[in-house]
């Protein structure tokens, strides 16, 4: 359906590199990023707002990349208000329909048709000054949908939305989804990803990190950034090494000075490793036991979690570990105590 | 300056005073607010009051004496004179004609300057205020050497069966070089406060550059391009000193004016200038209501 290759961008300071997507006809795919990762300049990009000066841009496999903005069938929804003040809700819907030869019954009947889909109908004679933001971001929706665009892309649709509207608009948008729009939403919040997405991708400092289904991304982060979203929080770039002695699946990762084993049977490479939280067990004394990490430390931060404590160690580099609030009493932890931590090397995960 | 701070502050205050009293609750804090105006007064205030009350009258005074002066039935005679009417005429169709035929040029010219990034752009920005900075006379004489028989331009508009030099087609261009500024900068600020998204949203709904154009920049900006093109029309149909240098003749009302003054004296020239001064009122108080409404209407 829409397809970028290897798209490179450069404006001032910032470049968009080797941009290379497919989104399949009919998907929901959601691009996160941080605020300035170079989201709304893809979109501009595969809207034709930037000229491209390399990489392509397909649509149904046809190469659209020197189209003119305006044959690209191409919807773009931005962020901000985007509404012609200047015009009646009705005419900002039939905007599109009238650059086009369409009779005026006929765009009445579309205007109309749109109008009831999005539930905005009441709406369509008042000035655009008088609407809600939620109001506004459904008539914007509602004059991108009516000329019927191959791809719908949405610039943060949800991020001026309150909780209730936001609700509201996310069910409005996997309806307009299963109706068969391919949309591409472009945002900052990774909820967005997994509660509408069928696709995503994680974009950062102008380089596509990962892409693949929410539960893929998810589960094995392949960036600092996905994987705090998703509050996994020990996760570290590091240098997997090869295996040396006879038990070749016990390796080591190194990392910031710390040597962690792993039991894992990927090739020696760059990496990352995930320890979750709730696997890491934490002591007052060493402890001699099959555990095959351990590693001492102070305490630094004493935080409450939703089930229990979390307790930030600095043990080179900062780990999390999840007690329950009584054993925290057992142990007397406060900030400052020296401690042990230790976890099993098959409680690492490793991810390239 | 000091008229307009006068003027805001007295409106700020019967704001809040017609505001406020009118309103159910909240008397208390109005009543607060009254008694903290009343009780100390901002000499601040006191001072800009009196400076713009000064400037004020230093405009209205001449104008109002004149007015007072000058018995209506020497202004009525006046109106009656033929060789007044055409002139007055003459000034009316001149300016507009100004306003109209460099418009179609301007307006394109401001979007380019509002839109576009360029070469000594800033430069540029600078000299199309340059008809407002020099001698009036002098922007006459710089425009008789372009146009009059003797230069090219001059010699092609012969060929094409006009003169500019004592026609009306000198008078257009001596009023537009003259007033072509203000018309300017207003498009440009206009153009600029267009927010581009709403230009790029346009695009991306199908609409060629030109739709975008005529139907979003053009209306958005419109307020302030009608602003310009009244102070356009408004300074160009009061121009003198470049005029009188390309077409002392035929003679529009600022040149008779001074005719009339300068052949028979003060009390002569007196009902023409009434005369004029009131068009120009009643023409200005007009195109201002215009540009409300029409301003009620976008906002």
């Amino acid at each position: 359906m829409l397809e970028l290759d290897n798209i490179q961008y450069k404006v001032e300071d910032f470049s968009l590199i080797n941009i290379s997507l497919k989104i399949e006809t009919g998907s929901y795919f959601v691009l996160v990023g941080a605020s300035g990762s170079g989201k709304t300049m893809l979109l501009e990009i595969i809207a034709g707002l930037c000229n491209l000066s390399e990489g392509k841009v397909f649509i149904r496999g046809k190469d659209i990349t020197k189209f003119p903005i305006q044959k690209r069938n191409i919807g773009l929804v931005y962020q901000t208000r985007s509404l012609f003040p200047h015009m009646s809700v009705f005419d900002n819907i039939a905007y599109p329909l009238r650059s086009k030869k369409i009779s005026k019954t006929e765009i009445q009947k579309e205007v109309l048709t749109i109008s009831e889909d999005l539930g905005i109908s009441n709406l369509l004679q008042r000035k655009i000054q008088t609407l809600s933001g939620g109001e506004a971001q459904r008539v914007t929706l509602a004059r991108t949908l009516i000329f019927k665009p191959d791809i719908l892309l949405l610039d943060e649709p949800l991020s001026f939305l309150d909780v209730q509207l936001r609700k509201g608009m996310m069910q409005l948008l996997k309806k307009i989804n299963s109706n068969g729009q391919t949309i591409l939403h472009v945002t900052h919040d990774y909820t967005e990803a997994l509660q509408l997405g069928t696709q995503m991708a994680v974009i950062e400092k102008g380089l596509i990190l990962q892409t693949g289904t929410p539960s893929e991304v998810f589960m094995n982060p392949r960036s600092q950034f996905i994987a705090e979203f998703s509050g996994q929080k020990n996760f570290y770039k590091g240098i997997l090494e090869a295996a040396s002695g006879k038990d070749i699946q016990l390796r080591i990762f190194k990392t910031a000075g710390l040597e962690i084993q792993i039991l894992t049977e990927e090739t020696e490479s760059a990496g990352n490793i995930l320890i979750p939280e709730e696997s890491i067990s934490i002591s007052v004394a060493p402890v001699d036991s099959s555990l095959r990490n351990t590693f001492n430390g102070k305490v630094k931060h004493i935080l409450n979690a939703p089930l229990g404590v979390e307790v930030i160690v600095n043990i080179g580099v900062e780990i999390a570990v999840i007690v329950s609030s009584s054993s925290l009493e057992k142990l007397e932890l406060r900030e400052g105590s020296e401690v042990f931590i230790s976890f099993k090397a098959s409680a690492v995960r490793f991810i390239r | 300056m000091a008229s307009d701070n006068w003027r805001v502050n007295t409106l700020h205050y019967w704001h809040v005073k017609t505001l406020h009293a009118t309103s159910q609750h909240d008397k208390n804090a109005t009543y607060k607010q009254k008694k903290a105006m009343f009780k100390k007064p901002d000499i601040l205030q006191l001072i800009f009051i009196f400076l713009g009350g000064l400037l004020l009258l230093f405009i209205i005074a001449p104008i109002a004496g004149m007015l007072i002066s000058t018995s209506p039935i020497e202004v009525f005679q006046t109106a009656a004179d033929k060789e007044v009417q055409s002139s007055i005429w003459l000034t009316l169709w001149t300016s507009m004609a100004g306003v109209i035929i460099f418009g179609l040029g301007a307006i394109p010219l401001a979007w380019i300057f509002a839109r576009k990034k360029f070469f000594m752009k800033r430069l540029l920005l600078g000299l199309i205020n340059i008809p407002v900075i020099i001698p009036h006379s002098a922007a006459g004489i710089a425009l008789l050497g372009l146009v009059s028989r003797n230069t090219m331009v001059g010699g092609l508009a012969e060929h094409a069966g006009f003169n500019f030099v004592n026609s009306p087609a000198g008078i257009i261009i001596a009023m537009a070089f003259v007033s072509i500024p203000y018309l300017l900068n207003s498009a440009i600020d206009g153009f600029t406060s267009v927010p581009e998204h709403l230009e790029k949203a346009a695009l991306t709904l199908g609409a060629s550059r030109a739709r975008v154009f005529f139907t979003i920049s053009l209306p958005l900006a419109a307020r302030q391009i009608f602003t310009g093109l009244i102070m356009m029309w408004g300074r160009g149909l009061s121009e003198f000193g470049a005029v009188v240098i390309i077409a002392y003749h035929p003679m529009i009302t600022p040149v008779m004016i001074f005719e009339r003054f300068n052949s028979f004296g003060l009390s002569y020239a007196k009902p023409v200038t009434v005369l004029f001064i009131c068009i120009c009122l009643v023409i200005f108080v007009a195109m201002n209501i215009i540009s409300r409404k029409k301003n009620a209407r976008t906002r």
